[in-house]
């Protein structure tokens, strides 16, 4: 029965993704993490949609955790990346970090805030992009509507970074999108390293809204140099008997 | 020093600097001239030739908009009405434009106004520079009545009445100025003050590709200008086509039936002759033209080629096969929405101060393969300039335990570091100290990047330069 039901809901899915206009060909992208992959519809982050991206945490405004998080997606896809920004506050060796390569990125400044959307867009519609990161503070449901045509179009990838820069600006971030899916990164406290120094950084990556999926929250390691996220280990296996130990330790 | 004859006088033609510091001044006689200075170097004016490089300065001008017209004997007018953008403003265009004739050896006034007359008027007797819009009247009025490019006895005149600033004459009566000094002084005002249109009759290299095409029945429906920027842009392919070469700047110039004249230029990253492409390029764009009355013509003009041999394959549509012409023709797309420079990509550079480690690239220049180091973690978000903060150390050079930052004060739980920046004395960072960076990780677990300026023992400061998360 139980078998059965899950078959019929594969069934149904299939149907709607068809009904989607989504091409079959492209398979969501993975993150490398089975924790995340299983959890998310697909096995990953999907392709040729909309993906939104927002900081939380004491430097929010700077994006310093999502910044590197969406780096880490775009250097596991294939291909040229598009980042359109506005502020001049991207150190791009800092991007080097999630394995993004300098030859493959190719930035496009626009003075205003406006002017950033109709650029994410016209990169969108170009084929040979793997991705297109944008920095966007204003994003209505019209304008995010048109970004995910646009990329469920041509396949390519369109992650936002939501940057603000005022407490009223940041309320915006909570309007809904049609974006597929809406992460929030923050900052967690790293691992304590016997020795003086610093390990390896900790998110709380946070899947807000995502098209199938219920939200969820994860701690995840860093990106490394290839873009990969990985599972803390002293959380990886079952947190609550880890959690257990150390009660009895004590 | 050139002179040329008035009738029966030798009369003076143009002066250069430094006899111009001896009080010689155009109009005046020779003789006149030569009894004030006696060793005076005279050649022989050649309106001819100086009218020729006249049109070859306005030709090189084209490179700053489509629309340049030679304004005898010694101007030149640039309509840079939606171009200006492309150079990063219009202080900028201008700075660039006199810059560069500087350094052709060409002394230059530039100005920049809402009316030809006004810039005129301000390039060659006011400040120069640029006129903000809307200010065209303050900017002209207090100005000499000689900037009307009215003949000589009809200045004198009205010098003689004690005329001498625009803003005088234009407080005079209408009907009784136009009656007493005729229809042209009135209009000259008109067009100096910027009430008056006035036509640049743009200049079209002889040898340029171009196509035009020119309507009995004035258009004006943006879907009609659309259908026939295609045709144009099929003609003018086919043209190049057969001289073997690509665009890589296009011009479109719009004659409106009024005599107004509506340019648009965009740019391509390299040479290119598809027609669709072309075509998309200007499609943003052609809804900031004002059709007016209509628009009896049309010219599109390549106003600047480059060999292109091979024809271009279309990879579009051709399943997985990602090309990079296709990236080449993205960029020409973006180019012309914001302006080719605000695109490009980031290349390292040899250098260790972190302001200092990227240069700007062409976005389609061939890959680098050069990286940063990987070794030095380095933040993804850099405060430019670095904000200054209060942090409190338990020993001299140690990490802070604390600091306090936009009035937040954050407890460093773990931190790495120092790692000891040094100046680049051989770049010219003669003033500025060594730093040393730390990284620190809050008790949220939030990372920054923050530098002393200098050892604790002789007053160091604490800076907030950047963000890792």
């Amino acid at each position: 029965m139980h078998a059965g039901r899950q078959d019929r809901l594969a069934a149904l899915r299939l149907q709607i993704a068809r009904l989607d206009g989504r091409s079959q060909k492209t398979k969501p992208l993975p993150f490398g993490l089975k924790a995340l992959d299983s959890y998310l519809p697909g096995g990953g982050l999907a392709r040729g949609a909309l993906h939104e991206m927002i900081e939380a945490g004491h430097a929010s405004e700077f994006a310093g955790c999502t910044t590197l998080f969406t780096a880490g997606i775009a250097a596991r896809l294939k291909g040229p990346v598009l980042w359109c920004l506005t502020r001049r506050d991207l150190f791009a060796p800092g991007l080097l970090r999630a394995g993004l390569h300098p030859d493959r990125v190719i930035y496009a400044e626009a003075e205003r805030e406006r002017e950033v959307l109709p650029l994410i867009e016209e990169g969108l519609r170009e084929k040979g992009l793997a991705a297109v990161v944008g920095e966007v503070t204003r994003m209505s449901l019209i304008a995010s509507r048109r970004l995910q045509l646009a990329a469920e179009a041509t396949g390519v990838t369109a992650l936002v970074i939501r940057r603000w820069w005022t407490l009223a600006e940041k309320d915006l971030v909570h309007l809904p999108t049609a974006a597929v899916t809406r992460w929030r990164i923050a900052p967690a406290p790293s691992e304590l390293m016997p020795a003086p120094g610093l390990g390896r950084e900790r998110w709380q990556v946070e899947l807000l809204r995502c098209r199938g999926a219920e939200p969820r929250t994860w701690i995840v390691e860093a990106c490394d140099a290839k873009g990969r996220l990985a599972l803390p280990a002293d959380l990886a296996d079952r947190p609550d008997q880890a959690a257990d130990r150390r009660a009895a330790a004590s | 020093m050139t002179v040329h004859n008035v009738g029966s006088r030798r009369v003076v033609r143009a002066v250069c600097a430094a006899a111009q510091e001896l009080s010689l001044h155009v109009g005046m006689a020779l003789a006149q001239a030569q009894a004030l200075v006696s060793n005076l170097h005279v050649a022989e004016a050649t309106p001819e030739e100086d009218d020729a490089s006249l049109r070859e300065l306005a030709r090189w001008a084209i490179n700053y908009s489509p629309v340049v017209s030679p304004d005898p004997p010694d101007g030149l007018w640039i309509d840079i009405a939606g171009v200006a953008h492309l150079f990063g403003g219009e202080e900028e265009l201008l700075r660039d434009l006199t810059s560069r004739l500087t350094r052709q050896g060409i002394a230059a006034k530039a100005a920049v106004a809402d009316a030809p007359g006004a810039a005129w008027a301000v390039a060659r007797y006011g400040a120069g520079g640029v006129v903000p819009a809307g200010r065209t009247v303050d900017a002209v009025a207090s100005l000499s009545i000689r900037v009307l490019r009215i003949p000589v006895d009809k200045l004198a005149t009205l010098h003689r009445l004690g005329i001498e600033r625009i803003g005088q004459l234009a407080a005079m009566p209408r009907a009784p100025l136009v009656r007493r000094f005729g229809r042209d002084v009135a209009l000259r005002l008109d067009q100096t003050m910027g009430h008056a249109f006035e036509p640049i009759n743009p200049l079209i290299p002889k040898d340029s590709v171009r196509a035009a095409i020119a309507f009995a029945e004035p258009i004006g429906r943006i879907e009609d200008l659309k259908s026939v920027m295609l045709r144009l842009a099929k003609d003018l392919c086919r043209q190049l086509e057969r001289r073997g070469e690509g665009v890589r700047r296009l011009d479109l110039l719009c004659q409106r039936v009024d005599q107004k004249s509506a340019c648009l230029r965009v740019g391509t990253s390299k040479a290119n002759r598809d027609a669709a492409h072309l075509t998309k390029l200007f499609d943003e764009r052609l809804q900031t033209i004002d059709p007016g009355f209509g628009i009896e013509e049309i010219v599109l003009v390549a106003s600047k080629v480059e060999p292109l041999a091979e024809t271009q394959v279309q990879a579009r549509g051709l399943g997985d096969e990602r090309e990079e012409a296709d990236i080449g023709q993205l960029v020409d797309r973006l180019g012309a929405r914001v302006g080719m420079r605000k695109i490009y990509r980031l290349a390292p550079v040899q250098s260790l101060v972190p302001e200092r480690m990227t240069r700007r690239i062409l976005p389609l220049a061939p890959p680098t393969g050069a990286v940063w180091p990987e070794n030095l973690p380095r933040p993804t978000r850099l405060l430019d300039p670095p904000e200054p903060v209060v942090a409190t150390a338990l020993l001299p050079d140690h990490p802070p335990r604390f600091f306090i930052w936009r009035k937040v004060k954050h407890n460093v739980v773990k931190a790495d570091g120092p790692e000891r920046i040094t100046p680049e004395w051989w770049k010219g960072d003669r003033n500025s100290a060594a730093r040393d960076y730390y990284r620190v990780e809050t008790e949220q677990g939030g990372r920054f990047w923050i530098f002393r300026d200098a050892p604790t023992a002789e007053g160091g400061r604490w800076w907030m330069h950047g963000f890792f998360a």
